[in-house]
């Protein structure tokens, strides 16, 4: 799993409006920039910022990044929550370190 | 001149962009302490407040991460996260960057300190410079220690981090006051945002009244993440204003669940002494 990448690619569009509008403008090129795996990309083509979490995303990149998807504070935490009770476990990254190793919500 | 001000706060991005959502018996306090914390910074009269802050990516990435960092612009852009989830517009903020190298250069004789010409804030600066200098008309020094993306610094070096810093503010003719901010416990951007550990938070914030330099740096990073979450690493900022401080006594003026803001409201001061107290490492 490409972590670093993926958190890269988030930190990137999180603080850099230049990369904010070539992501707008061209989703793939920004993606292609990125050595992602397919479940990866995928996650960002869809704005899954549940299944991001899951991948092991840095809570604190995911959280602007959601609030940039224009995600509401409910439906954040709700993605994370619903993603949890999908996919299981986080998979990565400190977030997977999270309570008892399960990164899960209690 | 010297340090002339400490404090702590929290700085949740929930006190700005939730708090309509905050119970108000809670919120109405804390909110009224930080006014106090507000008074008393500008009763300090500073002519330049240093933020010790664990910044969120803002603009250290695990790509080239320091321990610790100083700005050292003309001024910073923040809030980097939409203004309108925040609720804190985007604005300039003045720096000084002539008096940023000559703290850099000081701390530099005890503490490998990276120093950064551009630098954008996160919440973890806005939120409080929102409460503490709401006209963001004070130039901001900011400094980061990585409580973010493990491998994190030791606590007993934040604490020398601290007393680093404090050798600079005495070094300098400048009257600077200080302020660190980051969250006790908690389990911010997960599932269990709103999960706050209390009598963990009472504990931390009772060695650093006392400022206990052994009993502030003695958690494990391994028990801070089983028992104050991930959020918990955080604690350097606060470890590193008992630093600043070291000999002298804090003062906690509030500290109250606020499950909304995903941590504790917490806000303090500690006594900042002569600047005779900076001794020589």
């Amino acid at each position: 799993m490409s972590l670093y990448a993926l958190q890269k690619l988030i930190y990137e569009l999180n603080r850099d409006g230049a990369v904010q509008e070539a992501f707008t403008a061209d989703r793939e090129a920004v993606l292609a920039r990125y050595r992602l795996t397919e479940e990866e990309a995928d996650a960002i083509r869809r704005d899954d910022v549940g299944k991001l979490y899951i991948l092991g995303v840095n809570g604190q990149i995911l959280m602007h990044f959601a609030a940039w998807r224009g995600l509401s504070w409910d439906e954040y935490i709700g993605a994370m929550k619903d993603a949890l009770a999908e996919h299981g476990e986080v998979r990565g990254g400190i977030y997977g370190a999270v309570d008892g190793g399960a990164g899960g919500a209690v | 001149m010297s340090l002339v001000f400490a404090g702590i706060m929290s700085h949740g991005p929930g006190m700005t962009a939730r708090a309509d959502r905050a119970d108000p018996a809670v919120r109405d306090p804390f909110f009224a302490t930080l006014g106090r914390l507000r008074a008393a910074l500008e009763e300090s009269r500073p002519d330049a407040l240093i933020v010790i802050a664990a910044e969120h990516f803002a603009n250290f990435f695990m790509n080239n991460m320091p321990a610790y960092a100083i700005g050292m612009g003309e001024d910073y852009e923040g809030p980097i996260e939409e203004p309108g989830w925040l609720r804190i517009e985007r604005r300039t903020i003045p720096g000084n960057p002539d008096l940023s190298r000559r703290i850099i250069c000081k701390v530099m004789e005890r503490i490998d300190v990276a120093y950064a010409e551009e630098w954008k804030f996160d919440h973890g600066i806005m939120v409080p410079l929102s409460f503490l200098t709401p006209g963001f008309d004070l130039p901001v020094i900011p400094a980061n220690i990585n409580c973010q993306g493990p491998p994190l610094t030791p606590l007993s070096r934040a604490y020398e981090f601290g007393r680093a810093l404090r050798a600079a503010c005495d070094a300098v003719p400048e009257r600077i006051a200080l302020v660190g901010t980051g969250g006790i416990s908690h389990w911010p951007a997960t599932p269990n945002s709103g999960k706050i550990n209390e009598e963990w938070d009472r504990e931390f914030l009772r060695r650093w009244s006392r400022n206990d330099r052994a009993a502030l740096t003695s958690y494990s990073d391994e028990e801070t993440l089983r028992d104050a979450g991930q959020g918990g690493f955080e604690i350097r900022t606060l470890v590193a204003v008992a630093g600043a401080c070291e000999g002298r006594l804090g003062e906690v003026w509030f500290c109250e669940p606020i499950p909304i803001f995903a941590t504790s409201g917490f806000a303090g001061v500690m006594d900042v002494g002569e600047a005779t107290a900076a001794k020589a490492a």
